[in-house]
Order: C-alpha cells, then structure tokens, then sequence
C-alpha cells in the first residue's frame, strides 16, 4: 500500500504543484527574482516605476498588468517577460494585489472617439512639457542618479507601443481623469480640462498606435569586440595607446596585467596588458540615463601579445547597449564606439 | 507488479516524466536574461563586504574594487556609491585568454555594485549572451558555469544581508 501510495504521489506531483489561479506567495518568490532589482523590495520604484503606489496599483486593471508584462516597453528599460508561464503571472499580480488590499479597477476595452487634431493641440499645451513634445516621456531611469529622490515617478512614455498595446482607452481616460496622486501627474480638473477634451487627448495618443510591437533589439547582430593589429612591438603600442587616450580627453586610471590581482604576485602575464581610462562627465551624463552602466566600466583597451602579433581590443559598447533595452543609452554607446574606434586607429597609425 | 514497484525501475521513468510534465507547463527555470541583477535589502557598505565574501566562497580571487564614486566626487559629481568587483580564477584566465585572446576584453568577471537609498543593486552581465559572439564548443560550458556562479553570489549576498 505504502508503495502504491508513493507511486501515485510522485506521479501526481507535477499536477499538484501546479498553482493553477496562482498564490500570492509564488508571486512573491517571482516578484523578488524577477522585479524588486528595478522596482524596489516594496515596489517603491527605482530603476523602475513605483509599482506599489496607490494611485497607480488600485488604477490599472489586470490586464493592463498582464500585457505590460508581456510586452515590455521597447527602448524604455522594462524588458517583455515573455517566459514567465500563465500561472506565474496570476500569482505575480496576486501579490502586487496585497500593497493596497485592493482588487483594481476594470476598464472597458471599448474605444474612445474624439478629435486627433484638437487632442494634439491640448496635448502640446498640458502634456508635452513633462511627457515630451512626441510623448517619447522623461529622460533616464533611476532613483540614484537621474532624479531627485522626492520625485516619485519619471513622466511615463505614452508613445512607446509596449504601452499602447497595453492600455486601453478607457484606462487612459481615467489616469487623466484622475491624475496620479502622489506625483507630478495633475487630474483633468486642474489642468482646466472638460470630458470632450479628454476622449480628445486619448484620441491623439491612440493615433501613436502602430500594428506591431518593435521586438526589443537584442545583441547578437553586433560584434563583440572592436579589434586592431597594431604594427608596433608591445611597448611601443602601450606608450601610444596611453597617448591617444589623453588625446581622446580621457583620464588614464592605471594600466596593469590582466591577471593581477589573481595570478600570484610576480607571475602575472606580462604580455596581456590592459589600459584603464575614464571620462567621468560621460560617464556621469551615462549614469543619469541608466544607473547600470557600470557594466560598461572602466573604459579598457585591451593588449595581448600573441603569437608575435600585439592586437589592441576593446568591448563593442554598441554590442553591449542592446542588453538595456535603452534607446537614450544606444545614442551614447554610438559615441563611445566612435571614441573607442579613434583611439585604436590614433594608436595603430 | 513487484517488478514494476521495483524502487530501481520505478523511479527513472517517473522522474524524467515529471521533468517533462514540469517543462510543459513550464515550472522551471524561467529567463535567459542578458542582464542578471539582485536588489539586496541593506546599505552599501555592508553588503559589499558581503559581496566579497561571497566572491571568493564561490572560488575565486577578487582582483581589484574600481571605485566609480571616488572618481566622479573627484570630479565634481555628486553620486551614490558606486563600485565594481571584478573577480576570476586563475587557471581560467589562463587558458581562455591563451586559447580565445579575443574574449580577453571581458576578463576579469566583474559585478558592479551601487546603492540605492538603504538598499544596494548588484548588476552583472550574463555570460551567456557572449555564447552568440564566441560560438566555440568548449567555450558553452564557461559561460553556463560564470552564469550559475553570479546567480549563486548574488544570491549568497542576499541571504547574508538577510542573516
């Protein structure tokens, strides 16, 4: 009997473990391993969005939540979570459910009419000073570095398909309706605004709308590293790489072995050789974008003598950017790619 | 019947159904993200301490801290703490920067390490989306294990911040 028993439960476990609607205590696990990084332990926002305020969680429906989730926002940081399975998205909204207690509004997914032209003209007067002229949204990201640490939220971006293909009208509607407490945003009445105006304004947004969703751009078309043979011996490359460094207005940090700090003191390879340098008013400009740049840092150039041939290298920033989801982020790493270029030309000449 | 109840026979087949009942539905691992990141309850200092220790109980040698804050006050920026742990195993870089010189440019490992009010971010690049740009067979089994060991750092910090 006992063994029968044994049999019928191990069989059975994967049936049994599957949450079915979902709990509140997967969701908890699922939140922590996949969202507290960029949203805070308590949803309180950092690189991202403040997902625990009142006036945004008791606001958005479900389904809002699910296809947010599932889309992302290209080029605005939060990735499309198209792995997590059915049963731990229920169990994820389950949990951010419990902030407030509160089930969260349902929307119609009925579409609003209104006037484009007029809703253009409004939302140039009382939206586009916060949410951009394109509703392309604020600058940066995180809590740290890009804003003051009393401004709860960044002005969302409106004109980000991820978003469009996850609110509906009727969700729009009612955010400006009643406005976001607790941040920038203002309700309708205080911008002066009249319910003609608002379907108005949704109408405009909605016109942003495009058939598909861009695929958020990933990293496998660049290469990874840019590389250049240089026709001096190993010292003579270091002498001009460190000259073309401070010639790119880079301050040189230290130039060391690859493998110090880990090879034993006195075995370190001599003939791989790194260069460090930074340009802090970049970075700090980068830092503002996204607080994660770190992943960038130092700047490096790389040299290894190998097999007689001493070849220069860097990583590809542009290769590394496409892991942000960041589109503020790709226009720099453009420019460090160039700078990059420059100076192993300037040192291989 | 005791043949089929025998514990040997028995519990092989069952396992590997469950493993593809649990892939089905898709229980397990989740995401191969491109970025790995852990939010750690706990200020700055302590949880880089933290860090190192964990650094080195998962086998390797820290080789330097990069103290981004230090130089951006420096320069006249004002910022949170922000630091960079790089960190490898001897006979690794060794023999990856002698075999594949061209992944040099991402040796040592590093996760960077910033504060965030009283909590603490830690980011690393996952090493496995670096499998696209360096195909090699006998390259697959690093990045698998760089991936794993970061996961498990992080991790470790988290649960010592927690302690």
């Amino acid at each position: 009997m006992k063994k029968i028993i044994l049999l019928l439960t191990i069989l059975l476990y994967p049936v049994m473990a599957l949450p079915g609607s979902g709990s509140v205590d997967e969701g908890k696990e699922v939140f922590r391993k996949y969202c507290a990084a960029c949203h805070g332990s308590n949803g309180a926002g950092g690189v991202g969005v403040p997902l625990s305020l009142p006036s945004f969680i008791d606001h958005v429906d479900d389904a809002y939540l699910i296809k947010t989730i599932r889309h992302g926002r290209p080029g605005r940081v939060m990735p499309a979570f198209k792995s997590l399975s059915k049963s731990q998205v229920q169990s994820l909204l389950k949990f951010l459910r419990t902030w407030t207690g509160n089930a969260g509004m349902s929307f119609s997914a009925k579409p609003i009419k209104g006037n484009r032209a007029k809703g253009k003209n409004l939302f140039k007067q009382k939206c586009a000073a916060c949410h951009g002229e394109v509703g392309q949204g604020g600058k940066g990201t995180g809590v740290t570095f890009s804003r003051p640490r009393g401004l709860p939220i960044l002005p969302s971006a409106l004109n980000n398909q991820g978003f469009l293909a996850s609110a509906t009208d009727e969700l729009i509607k009612q955010t400006i309706v009643n406005g976001r407490e607790k941040t920038p945003m203002p309700s309708a009445m205080k911008l002066g605004l009249q319910n003609q105006d608002i379907n108005d304004l949704v109408s405009y947004v909605r016109s942003w709308q495009r058939k598909k969703i861009p695929a958020i751009k990933t990293a496998a078309s660049d290469s990874p590293i840019i590389i250049r043979e240089s026709p001096y011996d190993l010292a003579t490359t270091l002498k001009n790489v460190k000259q073309a460094v401070i010639g790119a207005n880079l301050i040189l940090i230290r130039v060391q072995e690859l493998d110090k700090g880990i090879a034993e003191k006195g075995k370190e390879n001599k003939k791989q050789i790194i260069v460090y340098s930074c340009g802090f008013s970049f970075l700090y400009e980068a830092l503002k974008i996204d607080p994660r740049v770190g992943l960038f840092l130092p700047c490096r150039i790389t040299i290894i003598e190998d097999k007689g041939k001493v070849k220069l290298m860097t990583i590809n920033p542009k290769r590394l950017s496409a892991h942000f989801n960041n589109s503020e982020l790709d226009k720099l790493c453009e420019e460090m790619y160039e700078k990059y270029t420059d100076i192993l030309d300037e040192a291989t000449i | 019947m005791k043949i089929f109840l025998n514990k040997k026979t028995l519990l092989l087949p069952v396992y590997l159904f469950n493993i593809l009942l649990i892939n089905i539905f898709n229980i397990g691992p989740l995401l191969a993200d491109e970025i790995i990141m852990t939010r750690i309850k706990g200020e700055f200092p302590e949880a880089m301490n933290q860090l190192q220790e964990s650094v080195v109980e998962q086998g390797y040698r820290v080789s330097r801290v990069q103290r981004v804050d230090v130089g951006l006050t420096k320069s006249g920026h004002k910022t949170a703490a922000y630091r960079l742990v790089f960190f490898g195993k001897y006979k690794e870089i060794k023999m990856l920067t002698k075999e594949f010189p061209t992944l040099a440019p991402y040796l040592p490992l590093k996760i960077v390490i910033f504060a965030e009010g009283d909590e603490t971010l830690l980011v690393a690049s996952n090493p496995i989306s670096l499998k696209t740009a360096y195909p090699q067979k006998k390259l697959a089994k690093y990045f698998h294990n760089w991936e794993k060991d970061i996961r498990e750092i992080m991790d470790k910090t988290y649960a010592r911040m927690l302690e």
